[in-house]
């Protein structure tokens, strides 16, 4: 049954990202793509989790360290990168 | 119970910032708010997760945050406007290698594997590995450690059909023996990094949009897939919003080539195509002052940037002499081409950073709509996107590419190194049109010579 709620849930995100993505102009596609990649840095709860649980076994939390370093370069860089980029975005001079 | 409800309730909170950011982003005046919310909604996802019961240890957790966060300050500080796209690659590339390690320390986590579960732990490790090394090779051929041309050798057909046949039966092995163990896990984590490597190397640079809006799309169903593996909705939900606006991209960058995605991913450009018909003609070249003669008296201007342009750093000189142009009376937009640049939007940042307003950045179609009535068309290091041989010479290879028709205009300045042709390797018929002048040289030193005359 969770199995079926999990791909559920899939579907109708896919869906969603596709309504909210079209709707994006070309002109912000860079911070679309470097804020969508900051996004997918989510994986970091379950690095997170991995580094975190304490399992006998050693080498499980030596991968959750690395993949939360990763991860978190992912989401750090991004969404600050991103910021950056916006920040760049004027309207006609007049208002600055 | 409660705690799990509690941490629940929250990644759907952290869900809906994540769909609110990306909705706020489709405007320039909300875009910095909902890249904030999205942020926020990231925060609140990893602060919850940290009072998860199964995490009992902090110190390494602690320190990972901390290395991880200097490094992306770091990066994100001083990565020029120019480098946007190999910056991107790179960040993907470290998103997919983490899904890679999450689901590789699943297995050790999981009391009792189920085929389930081993089947998306395999797919976890199979997308973030593709995906890590697809984008460190795409780093590298857009910061040019690597050469930017398709790298094709004789059997990479086979040997990728091979490896890819080795990945589905590792994959049906995991799925069939869900305790299959190491050995299974360390051939499924280098075929995925292999395939990863030879599914980018045979992709030419000028092809790097699209494959950056792929590897954008795949980090993101990494991530999703990892969510499978640990059974969590806002690694799902948030995955495959990534996973779809990947996608979208790709398709606009396909359709703006007019090739289809199977046709970037396996021919490299320009070895399997004629180069259409050869083109002869007189090319005329001026030198500054002329086109300064020319600009000077212009009513409308409309600049057409490219790659050259990032590669020159003209961002600035151009931003310059429209202003200057615009104190003359001269009306000033920029025509840009959805796939100039090496990466979806790429001018429009770098002319962003030059202050450029939005609202003067103009997209393809609008453009061509009232070109013939343009003064002054200044083409800045693009080549293939105002190729007429796209519209007009059925023989080409790049026949059908929807350009920005700039030889319609009155007058077009061409600012370009030489007459090598462009990266697709393909001759210009544009430059010996009869309205076509060619400025040569670096296109920053032209543009300022120009500026130096008003």
């Amino acid at each position: 049954m969770e199995i079926v709620l999990l791909a559920f849930v899939l579907v109708l995100s896919i869906f969603l990202g596709f309504e909210l993505i079209a709707k994006v102009p070309s002109t912000l596609h860079t911070p679309l793509m470097s804020g969508a990649n900051a996004i997918s840095g989510i994986t970091l709860v379950g690095a997170l989790i991995a580094c975190g649980s304490g399992a006998s076994h050693i080498f499980t939390t030596i991968l959750g360290f690395l993949a939360v370093i990763f991860a978190t370069i992912n989401v750090v860089g991004g969404y600050l990168v991103t910021h950056r980029m916006l920040k760049m975005f004027k309207a006609k001079k007049g208002k600055e | 119970m409660g705690l799990q409800l509690l941490i629940n309730f929250t990644y759907l909170i952290a869900s809906v910032l994540f769909i609110f950011g990306l909705k706020l982003l489709s405007s320039p005046k909300t875009a910095i708010k909902g890249n904030l919310i999205s942020a926020i909604g990231m925060l609140i996802a990893v602060l919850v997760t940290l009072i998860n019961h199964e995490i009992i240890s902090y110190e390494w957790i602690v320190i990972g945050l901390v290395i991880g966060t200097l490094i992306g300050i770091f990066l994100a500080r001083m990565v020029a406007m120019t480098k946007m796209p190999e910056m991107v690659a790179l960040l993907n590339g470290f998103g997919g290698i983490s899904s890679l390690l999450v689901g590789w320390a699943a297995y050790y986590l999981e009391p009792q594997m189920t085929s389930f579960s081993s089947f998306t732990i395999f797919l976890t490790i199979l997308i973030g590995g593709v995906t890590f090394t697809g984008s460190l090779v795409a780093w590298g051929k857009l910061s040019e450690f690597m050469p930017s041309k398709p790298l094709q050798f004789a059997g990479q057909k086979t040997l990728n059909v091979l490896l890819l046949t080795g990945t589905v039966v590792l994959g049906i092995i995991s799925t069939v023996f869900p305790s299959s163990g190491f050995l299974i896990n360390i051939l499924l984590i280098a075929a995925s990094l292999l395939l990863g490597i030879l599914l980018v190397i045979p992709i030419g640079g000028a092809d790097m949009p699209v494959v950056i809006s792929l590897l954008n799309s795949y980090s993101g169903l990494a991530a999703c897939a990892a969510g499978f593996v640990i059974a969590n909705n806002v690694l799902i939900v948030s995955g495959a919003l990534v996973g779809a606006s990947g996608i979208i991209l790709t398709s606009i960058m396909c359709k703006a080539m007019n090739r289809s995605l199977s046709h970037v991913l396996f021919s490299g450009f320009g070895q399997t195509s004629s180069m259409g018909s050869e083109v002869q003609g007189e090319v005329k070249s001026a030198s500054a002052k002329d086109a300064y003669y020319v600009l000077e008296a212009a009513q409308s201007l409309v600049v057409v940037p490219g790659y050259g342009l990032a590669v020159a750093q003209a961002q600035h000189a151009v931003r310059e002499l429209a202003s200057l142009l615009e104190d003359n009376g001269c009306d000033v937009k920029y025509a840009i081409h959805p796939v100039a640049g090496r990466m979806p939007g790429h001018m429009n940042v770098l002319l962003a950073e030059a202050d450029v307003p939005y609202d003067q950045l103009v997209e393809m179609d609008d453009i061509n709509r009232t070109i013939d009535t343009v003064d002054v068309c200044l083409v800045i290091g693009a080549n293939d996107v105002v190729n007429t041989a796209a519209r007009d010479d059925e023989k080409s290879s790049i026949y059908g590419m929807p350009i920005i028709d700039v030889d319609k205009a009155k007058n077009v300045f061409v600012l370009k190194r030489s007459m090598a042709s462009g990266f697709a390797g393909i001759s210009n018929p544009l430059f010996f049109k009869e309205n076509t002048t060619m400025l040569f040289g670096d296109a920053k030193k032209t543009l300022q010579q120009i500026i130096e005359e008003f």
